[in-house]
């Protein structure tokens, strides 16, 4: 019946589909955009325990600790290599002669420990040239929009000449902020000084040892906090779910993309079994009984439901791939648990408009027919 | 169920029908349609029920084919008290034992004409292919098996009014209740119909009622009840002179 009259079908798929888009493509932006809260751990993949003072929180919320606790890691048992990590803020000038604020990642000088796995344009050995710097893929984008190449371009970077000899293949930061990577000791000539300038220890564990059992021996012997590194990838999460309003703009987004699925659906199928209640009275009479008349309904609103929600999911795809070339979109993905969560956003509609609309049918009595 | 005869109720009867009331309520008022209705329906004839609009044959002959419950009376369909059968019995009595035709044909808009006939013996556990089969010689006796795959809006009224018979015939039931079948037809269509349906629904071990206002069809009829304000004026095999 439902498939028979064009305009409500379409008008269900519509509100099915909208509604799967709103809610996974919301969702799934939701979640990518708080993992970069985590960017800074992931970009480090070597390390397997980060060190810092205590009442730092995340890689991007850090107080520098002296130089000296980098010896005192070193010298803990089951700790395998330790490396000094620089995280600061600089401002560059660029050649246009625009302002900009940059992340300044000094890593260790002589294994370069720190950095992002890849490189996307140029090798690791460019960092031992004077004055390097690395820019990430988003830093290109934002300091060389005309699409002229970053490579051999000097900054004026806190006053300091830098140079820009490669591009990292690097996962963005939650504010997209452009990131300089540059080795330990250049770090701390372009960041201003204070009495204390190490950000991060990182750490990576002996064999036979677990992060977690290095991490605590770590803490008790230095009086340093310690994580590991999903603990640290997570405070990260955490402190923008915590610090920010996302949670509850993307939520209201992801709550209205459920009420206007309620409401077209609920509409559209109102409307489709009230046209067709003489339809349902004529089989009724005939015989047909009032649960093979739901299975009827339950079929036809499942085609609904899965081509709606089929429309959806390859809408977001569609959408996150349409974007991917975008820096601010750089490694989105979908995790699997979103679909799931929309499908069941999609039952709970069908199943809360179906059941509002079908009560109607129900309660027809078989002699509306005749009338 | 109950199969027995009724004291009054002469054994060969399709319908018998006993002391039939019927009301409504209306807000706080009760409005009474039918008056203790007596009659008998028999098999092999084509029986009309006749009346004004709000005279009360829409719900007489919902009374009589088991879809409306009466407020008093006893309606015995082939011997079956239908109105002392559970709501699920009553459901399978209608599905096994009554054919129906209604005003506006009311097919299933998005099945083609042959799953439209075939939907009693679907709704009765046939094999959907084995019941689209035996809706289609239906259809071709019926002269539109070559309409058997189209849909409903693509076939013109007269052809789905076939469509309906075939759907009220395809599991051959013993009662075929038809509602107002000519009146969305010109007088040279409606008479066709009607010849089409003396010619495929009267059997002699079947009933066939007709509610109707048409007259260009009374002639064709072998039994016309009349009913005026819920109650039965004439039965007769004509029209009475003053209508």
């Amino acid at each position: 019946m439902l498939t028979g009259d064009a305009q409500k079908f379409y008008g269900l798929l519509f509100g099915i589909g909208f509604s799967t888009l709103l809610i996974t493509q919301q969702m799934t932006i939701f979640v990518n955009l708080v993992e970069r809260g985590a960017s800074g751990v992931y970009n480090a993949p070597e390390a397997e325990v980060w060190v810092m003072d205590p009442v730092s929180r995340t890689t991007d919320v850090s107080y520098a600790m002296p130089g000296t606790a980098l010896d005192k890691v070193r010298a803990i048992p089951g700790v395998e290599w330790a490396v000094p990590h620089l995280r600061a803020v600089a401002n560059v000038r660029t050649k246009d002669g625009d302002l900009e604020g940059v992340t300044v990642i000094g890593v260790d000088d002589a294994t370069l420990i720190g950095l992002p796995k890849r490189m996307a344009v140029g090798d690791k050995s460019v960092f031992f040239a004077p004055d390097t710097v690395v820019i990430d893929d988003v830093g290109v984008d934002r300091l060389f929009s005309n699409g002229a190449s970053p490579l051999g371009e000097r900054l004026e970077l806190n006053d300091q000449r830098a140079i820009i000899r490669g591009i990292a293949d690097a996962i963005p930061s939650f504010t997209s902020q452009v990131t300089l990577y540059t080795r330990y000791s250049s770090a701390l000539n372009f960041v201003p000084g204070t009495r204390n300038r190490l950000s991060f220890v990182l750490v990576g564990v002996a064999k036979g040892e677990t992060p977690e059992a290095v991490a605590a021996r770590i803490e008790q012997e230095t009086g340093l906090k310690a994580e590991t590194r999903a603990e640290l990838a997570q405070a990260g999460v955490n402190f923008i779910i915590e610090n920010t309003g996302i949670p509850i703009n993307f939520g209201i987004t992801v709550f209205l993309g459920f009420v206007v699925g309620v409401a077209i659906v609920g509409l559209t199928f109102s409307l489709f079994l009230r046209d067709n209640i003489k339809q349902f009275g004529a089989l009724k009479a005939i015989g047909v009984t009032n649960s093979k008349i739901m299975q009827m309904v339950g079929v036809q609103a499942g085609l609904v439901g899965l081509v709606g929600y089929g429309i959806g999911v390859v809408g977001t795809i569609a959408f996150i791939r349409g974007f991917g070339s975008n820096p601010f979109f750089k490694g989105f993905y979908i995790p699997w648990q979103i679909p799931l969560i929309s499908l069941a956003a999609v039952v709970i509609i069908l199943a809360l408009t179906g059941f509002i609309a079908i009560r109607s049918v129900l309660r027809t009595e078989p002699a509306a027919v005749f009338r | 169920m109950t199969q027995q005869t009724t004291p009054g109720c002469a054994p060969e009867a399709a319908i018998c029908a006993r002391g039939i009331t019927r009301d409504f309520e209306a807000g706080q008022t009760t409005i009474r349609v039918l008056h203790g209705i007596d009659t008998d329906i028999r098999p092999g004839e084509l029986t009309y029920v006749v009346g004004e609009s709000g005279s009360g044959k829409t719900t007489l002959i919902s009374i009589m084919c088991g879809i409306l419950y009466p407020t008093e009376g006893e309606v015995r369909v082939f011997g079956t008290d239908i109105y002392k059968l559970t709501d699920t019995e009553l459901v399978n009595f209608r599905l096994k034992n009554i054919g129906f035709i209604f005003q506006q044909y009311n097919l299933i808009p998005s099945i083609d004409a042959a799953a439209n006939a075939a939907v009693p013996l679907i709704a009765q556990g046939v094999p959907i292919k084995e019941a689209r089969e035996r809706a289609k010689v239906l259809l071709d006796k019926l002269n539109i098996g070559n309409q058997a795959d189209k849909l409903p809006r693509q076939l013109s009224g007269g052809q789905q009014q076939r469509v309906a018979i075939a759907r009220a015939l395809v599991h051959e039931p013993r009662l075929v209740v038809c509602d107002e079948p000519t009146a969305a037809l010109d007088a040279s269509s409606g008479r066709r119909v009607m010849d089409l349906l003396r010619e495929v629904a009267v059997s002699p071990d079947r009933a066939c009622i007709i509610v109707t206002h048409d007259n260009r069809i009374f002639d064709l009829a072998d039994r016309i009840i009349v009913l005026e304000d819920g109650r039965i004026t004439h039965d007769g095999t004509e029209m009475p002179d003053d209508h």
